[in-house]
């Protein structure tokens, strides 16, 4: 395709065109995507309108057909996901069905919230995960390795909806201290926004860190048996020289692999903890329009997650590029 | 198994002494001796070929020199003396000294053994900035004359490259550039040229001898194929079932095997001068168990001169002319 359209051209690098290709073949994906995103809330039984008509004392047929046709609902399913589809394609996510705000206007407004929250949680599971998984192939076998892996296995086994509700809980009950719940915006008081974003996020990451670890601990003795880094130590360098310079990087391929694959757990980990922890983000935003059947809502946060996951796995196969020499574009 | 003073073995000024070294290995069915009581020289400048069939203990022999084998194996007796210093008893950061600088290593498979992710440049020029203590730039313009010395076209722009970019005997060139960055006093090639075509074999073989002799660097040379190494060993040790069965010069050893083993050995190879469509004679049996040796020699099961006494006790190593060794009771 990037022939065709004439990428390989002087002027444009490999480089440039794989990344074109590769954003081309999003869209197919994408398309796919919006009709699962848009059948999928439609599914779930009990309509918007019967949950809007219970909150009135007076409702009568007339009043549902009338409802129906104001927010469009009337049209078959099929005509519906066209006349949103069209709409999505120029920008329009369409209004919330409650609030009658576009829905564009609420992502903005959410959308960096849980963005910084998955960023934060994603430096927390990398900076535990890594290190530990290292430290873990190094002592293969000891205590510590024991202990660092029945530590990354309790992070898995623990969800963490229920460890965000023992940090709400026990140390207020102890220490009288809870975690921070107002929020303020970053660049209102980026340390106040810290201090509420935090907890949630070092939860979020540790959880996600267990995988990370343990693929980070079984690649390393993995990569610790190889040939090369026989020749490395043949060389006489020095124990930890050997595991950074000759090693990490082979190690770090597969893992980049694993955080692409993460990335659907971690948004789908802050809808909840979002919740608990009181950050309105796009998580609370989310599980409010699914309870209150806000189709458009539901549909449109959907859409910005598929095209973040779609994106993170764009850039997890752009990464290989900077760390293994044999891939090329 | 004691030397005798007018041995080989007890001889002064060695550059690297091998002496009475056993090695085992944990596996399922227990500790697993993989070398038993196995002594040898290197003199300076000299090429020293260990000959044997896989398992034999000839890589063994080559890992235990560095201490670079893996956790599983665990040396158990022995001392091995490099240079007047016991290697076995010093502490790591000596020993790192001695790795790539005094002593280098070259292994079998160029293809997994060159760093995928680190440029040509930087594994070459990796044990002269750490060894010499020399800036990068440095290094790396001695790695780019290293590479013209094993003969890789290109070498300043060829720094830059990746392993993957280099066939199989290129990429064993550059394990010997590699190798010879510190002008080490001793290169261990662990079957360099296994993994390589038979036509590139010869070159890198012939390529190797010719640096080394250019150093002065003495080399151990160890490999399958006792026909590969006759050209260029000055000696040559045969292994069987983890011990030396026979060393001797390599004129000697060709011309007069003192060992059954050799003298099979030497037997299962074509000649110029065998007719064509004759059998070459094979070894009858299978090579031994190293998890459960016979109480004798290792070799006596498939032996045609096995004697009673062959199967009951091990004969020692021991001289049959000057310098030449072999672990025999004697056959004829």
């Amino acid at each position: 395709m990037a022939f065709l359209l004439g990428f390989h051209r002087p002027g444009y690098t490999t480089m440039q065109a794989f990344i074109v290709k590769r954003l081309l073949t999003l869209l197919p994906t994408l398309l796919f995507t919006s009709l699962i995103v848009f059948a999928s809330i439609r599914l779930i039984p009990g309509d918007v309108i019967d949950l809007m008509l219970s909150q009135n004392d007076i409702s009568t047929g007339q009043d549902r057909e009338i409802i129906e046709a104001a927010l469009g609902l009337d049209k078959p399913i099929y005509a519906q996901y066209f006349s949103w589809i069209g709409a999505v394609l120029v920008g329009d996510l369409g209004r919330s069905l409650w609030k009658n705000v576009p829905v564009s206007e609420q992502l903005a407004a959410t959308l960096p919230i849980t963005f910084e929250m998955g960023l934060l949680a994603l430096v927390v599971a990398l900076s535990v995960a890594i290190p530990i998984g290292i430290f873990s192939a190094m002592r293969q076998d000891t205590g510590s390795d024991y202990i660092a892996r029945s530590f990354s296995l309790l992070m898995l086994a623990i969800p963490s909806f229920w460890l965000g509700t023992l940090v709400m809980v026990f140390p207020s009950v102890w220490w009288r201290w809870a975690p921070p719940l107002d929020y303020t915006p970053f660049l209102e008081d980026p340390l106040k926004n810290l201090r509420h974003m935090l907890v949630p996020a070092i939860l979020l990451g540790l959880s996600l860190s267990a995988v990370t670890m343990r693929m980070t601990r079984t690649m390393m003795l993995e990569v610790l048996r190889q040939d090369y880094v026989r020749t490395a130590r043949a060389k006489g360098l020095k124990e930890n020289v050997v595991v950074f310079r000759h090693a990490l990087r082979n190690v770090l391929i597969p893992v980049v692999t694993l955080v692409g694959l993460q990335a659907p757990l971690l948004i789908g980990g802050s809808v909840i903890l979002e919740q608990i922890f009181v950050v309105p983000g796009m998580g609370s935003l989310l599980l409010e329009a699914v309870f209150q059947r806000d189709y458009p809502v539901v549909t449109g946060v959907f859409l910005v997650v598929g095209v973040a996951v779609l994106f993170i796995n764009f850039l997890v196969d752009l990464t290989y590029g900077f760390l293994d020499p044999r891939v090329r574009y | 198994m004691k030397a005798s003073p007018e041995t080989p073995m007890a001889r002064e000024g060695s550059l690297l002494a091998v002496r009475e070294l056993s090695v085992s290995f944990r596996s399922e069915r227990g500790q697993v001796r993989a070398l038993d009581h196995v002594s040898f020289e290197v003199e300076e400048g000299e090429t020293l070929a260990i000959v044997g069939e896989s398992g034999s203990g000839k890589s063994v022999t080559a890992l235990s020199i560095l201490r670079l084998l893996d956790d599983a194996g665990q040396i158990d007796n022995g001392s091995i003396e490099f240079e007047g210093r016991d290697l076995l008893h010093l502490d790591e950061p000596s020993l790192r000294h001695i790795r790539g600088d005094r002593i280098a290593m070259i292994f079998q498979e160029p293809m997994s053994s060159l760093n995928p992710v680190l440029t040509i440049g930087k594994q070459v020029a990796e044990p002269i900035r750490l060894h010499r203590k020399l800036p990068w730039s440095i290094a790396l313009e001695q790695a780019a004359e290293l590479l013209d010395r094993v003969s890789i076209p290109e070498s300043r722009h060829r720094l830059k490259d990746y392993p993957h970019q280099f066939s199989g005997g290129m990429r064993q060139r550059v394990m010997i550039a590699m190798a010879l960055a510190c002008r080490p006093k001793l290169i261990i090639a662990d079957e360099p040229t296994t993994a390589l075509d038979v036509t590139v074999q010869a070159q890198i073989l012939a390529l190797l001898k010719r640096l080394t002799k250019e150093l002065n660097s003495a080399l151990i040379l160890i490999s399958h194929d006792l026909g590969v190494v006759a050209r260029y060993a000055d000696r040559v040790a045969v292994m069987y079932g983890g011990r030396i069965v026979e060393i001797a010069a390599a004129a000697a050893l060709y011309k007069n095997p003192q060992h059954p083993y050799t003298e099979g050995l030497l037997a299962s190879q074509p000649s110029l001068h065998s007719t064509p469509g004759e059998r070459l004679q094979a070894i009858s049996g299978q090579p031994p168990d190293m998890a459960n040796l016979p109480p004798g020699c290792a070799f006596a099961p498939r032996c045609h001169y096995a004697r009673a006494e062959c199967r009951a006790s091990r004969p020692p190593l021991e001289p049959v002319a000057p310098g030449h060794e072999r672990a025999c009771f004697g056959f004829e």
